[in-house]
């Protein structure tokens, strides 16, 4: 008891300190207006929760709170047979997905099809990260390469959007290999770091290079094509609009819902690709790779193509995201890829489970609509997100879903593998 | 004239180097210890420059009026607080990962430097933050003519200085103090430094703090030099000041001034010869080209992994 007091008070004097200046002393001009109680209730708060964690931690209660918190579940993988797929789940999901267009208002149709492609992007980082292991930190790199890439290819090329998307792709995926070439030698922190550079680099070159990408002012991307028809009320140049040819009546929300279907099809479509490829041995090389990269080279996974194949899948599918989010915004400037967005999809990797395709799906639907619903707590969005992500690292280190790993047919036996925190495995067997 | 701009220049790059080199002091001393990226490293540096203009103005209403006063008033609490950020960042969100996976500790660094701009922004305000200039006046050195000339104002002398005693006292607290042999201890081998009694925990705690004072010394002299910031400045100053500390040898004091100073130098050569706009992509390039072709830096030593 005394303990829980004297440390509640250390931290409540901390708190004050740390948090005194920052919210209690703001800077107007050259001059200061005092705001005490904001540091002084924080400080209180801290030193509470410091009081109640204390108690709380030494009671037995907490002992078990803590056990069914954080024991068995840091580290460790469970393996079972990646049969247990719930169908209804699925198909559920699916219907209320197919079901969208004809229920939504324009406006949440444009926030799903945002959702969507951060669907996509997510997807795309978690292939990286989630899989092979190599935490990009400069995703946005490629969510701008297909986005540019619409963009200027319709500019110079004259590519519309049908050709925009494999040329997006495409172009992303080189960048992948491009980049990924140099680092394949590093790991960790490093790899990390560089590719932070690389995103950087990226987005300062479309920044300044003002000849060719037109600079912080942007670039306009063309409206979205369905075999000719535009989605416009009148036509161009001799074109047809869709509401015409189907003779229906205009509605400005057709070329979003057409964005959605379009967008829709593909997740689904890349999703089954990827858990497919989990199976196949390509994703268990990437999953190998991640898991000991020496290991790996000795049985002979050539770890040049495996990762630079990562690379090269995951900058697609971010590509793709991005030629989608130009075509919904319908035009495109540097300030969208700055490394916000490269953290804010790092977050929800993390907070999905890393590895994890539907834990990955979930938390980007998730993180792309609830700040839509919470509109007033927009401005605590990313303060929100960071505190999700250093909390989710103490708690669940490996994310929200358990990613589960298939594996060959043992019958009905299901292997627990429990890594105990000083990195040694143990193996049980059990039915 | 050329000779102008090049001695400059050269006196640019030394003022900016020796900020690169007081924050790269952060971040390379972290990494030594526990072998981890204080991602958030660049925020507290943001955030002690917010501080110190905080701590300005109340003093400057006090009606303080010398000069030395207000600064070493003002350095001593920037640096008290900044120091309290570290201690505080590192109990929060790098102790209870120790353990953990390898991303975790970075993702979490993350999280918290996502924190800490979004925390200023909201109690400061989006918009960029000044303070009056408390020192004028400069040093110039005349060349052939009085309209040739080198100029360096006081606070910039002040900056070299600061990042030379700086430097020099830490490095004397690193060779010869118990508490720099218990760090250098706890940097070879945690385990057998605990094992000898070593409490590890104190050391990277101090390690964090000493890393946040020296970034608050660069913090209040930037402020004082610049007279201008906001809640982004941590970002780039931070990625640059880290590559500074890959420069000059990931873990080793003098490598983190040597490399802050490499780069401030070359950066403003060239930004001063060849282009503005791109020496941020400059500065990114050494980055990544150190990394990719010399990992361990100038004078790290490199990492031989054990099977």
């Amino acid at each position: 008891m005394k303990k829980a007091i004297q440390q509640s008070l250390i931290a409540g004097v901390v708190a004050f300190l740390v948090f005194g200046p920052i919210s209690g002393l703001v800077l107007t001009g050259y001059t200061v207006d005092y705001h005490g109680e904001r540091p002084l209730l924080m400080a209180l708060v801290v030193a509470l929760g410091r009081f109640a964690f204390t108690i709380l931690a030494d009671s037995k209660q907490g002992e078990k709170l803590s056990q069914a918190l954080f024991g068995r579940r840091d580290g460790g993988v469970t393996v079972s047979r990646g049969e247990s797929q719930n169908y209804l789940l699925l198909f559920g999901g699916l219907a209320v997905a197919f079901a969208l267009p004809f229920v939504l208002s324009k406006y949440w149709l444009s926030v799903a099809v945002l959702a969507l492609i951060y669907v996509l992007l997510a997807m795309g980082l978690n292939i990286v990260v989630g899989l092979a292991g190599l935490l990009d930190l400069g995703f946005v790199a490629f969510y701008a390469v297909g986005a540019y890439g619409y963009a200027l290819g319709y500019q110079y090329l004259g590519l519309g959007f049908w050709s925009a998307i494999p040329f997006g792709a495409f172009l992303a995926a080189c960048f992948g290999v491009v980049l990924g070439f140099p680092v394949l030698r590093m790991h960790g922190d490093y790899l990390a770091i560089v590719t932070l550079g690389f995103g950087e680099i990226i987005r300062l070159v479309l920044n300044n290079w003002v000849s060719f990408t037109g600079g912080p002012s942007g670039v306009f991307v063309p409206p979205a094509t369905l075999l000719g028809l535009e989605f416009t009320r009148k036509a161009k140049q001799g074109g047809e609009p869709f509401h015409q040819f189907f003779d229906i009546a205009y509605s400005s929300s057709f070329r979003t819902i057409f964005l959605y279907c379009v967008l829709l099809l593909l997740v689904i479509g890349i999703t089954f690709f990827v858990v497919r490829l989990r199976n196949m041995p390509l994703g268990r090389a990437w999953e190998a790779l991640r898991e000991d990269e020496i290991a790996c080279r000795s049985l002979g996974i050539n770890h040049v193509t495996t990762k630079l194949s990562a690379f090269a899948m995951g900058a697609m599918v971010g590509g793709l995201g991005g030629v989608f989010f130009a075509a919904s915004q319908g035009f495109v400037n540097p300030t969208s890829f700055t490394f916000f967005e490269s953290a804010l999809i790092l977050a929800i990797v993390v907070l999905g489970g890393l590895g994890s395709t539907f834990g990955v799906i979930v938390a980007a639907l998730i993180l792309t609509v609830l700040p839509e619903l919470l509109r007033d707590f927009s401005q605590y969005r990313m303060l929100i997100f960071g505190l999700a992500m250093v909390l989710m690292m103490i708690w669940r280190p490996r994310g929200l879903v358990r990613p589960k790993r298939p594996m060959f047919n043992l019958d009905s036996a299901v292997v627990v593998i429990q890594t105990p925190p000083t990195a040694e495995s143990k193996f049980v067997v059990g039915n | 004239m050329d000779l102008i701009i090049l001695g400059q220049q050269l006196v640019n790059g030394l003022v900016l180097g020796s900020i690169y080199g007081l924050i790269a002091v952060g971040y390379t001393m972290v990494y030594g210890i526990i072998g981890m990226i204080n991602f958030a490293h660049g925020e507290v540096y943001m955030i002690s420059a917010y501080i110190s203009a905080i701590f300005l103005a109340i003093i400057t209403t006090w009606g303080v009026s010398s000069v030395p006063v207000v600064l070493i008033l003002v350095l001593f609490s920037t640096i008290l607080i900044t120091a309290l950020y570290g201690w505080s960042i590192e109990r929060v969100a790098y102790r209870p990962l120790r353990n953990s996976t390898r991303l975790a500790p970075l993702i979490s660094a993350i999280g918290i430097s996502l924190v800490l701009q979004n925390y200023v922004r909201l109690g400061q305000g989006a918009k960029s933050q000044g303070v009056p200039p408390l020192i004028e006046g400069s040093f110039k050195f005349y060349l052939d003519n009085p309209d040739s000339y080198i100029q360096i104002t006081i606070i910039q002398t002040l900056i070299i200085l600061a990042s030379l005693v700086g430097m020099g006292t830490l490095h004397f607290l690193m060779q010869k103090t118990a508490l720099g042999r218990a760090c250098r201890a706890t940097q070879q081998d945690r385990i057998m430094a605990r094992l000898l009694g070593i409490d590890t925990d104190r050391i990277i705690a101090t390690v964090f703090v000493l890393g946040s004072a020296m970034a608050a010394i660069a913090g209040v002299l930037v402020t004082l030099n610049y007279g201008s910031f906001d809640f982004h400045v941590g970002f780039v100053t931070g990625i640059k000041a880290f590559t500074a500390a890959v420069l000059g040898g990931i873990g080793s004091l003098p490598g983190a001034m040597l490399g802050g100073l490499i780069l401030g130098l070359s950066e403003s050569f060239f930004s001063g010869f060849i282009n503005t706009d791109y020496k941020d992509v400059f500065a990114f390039s050494i980055l990544v080209l150190v990394l990719i072709f010399k990992p361990s830096g100038l004078l790290g030593v490199a990492e031989v992994e054990k099977v």
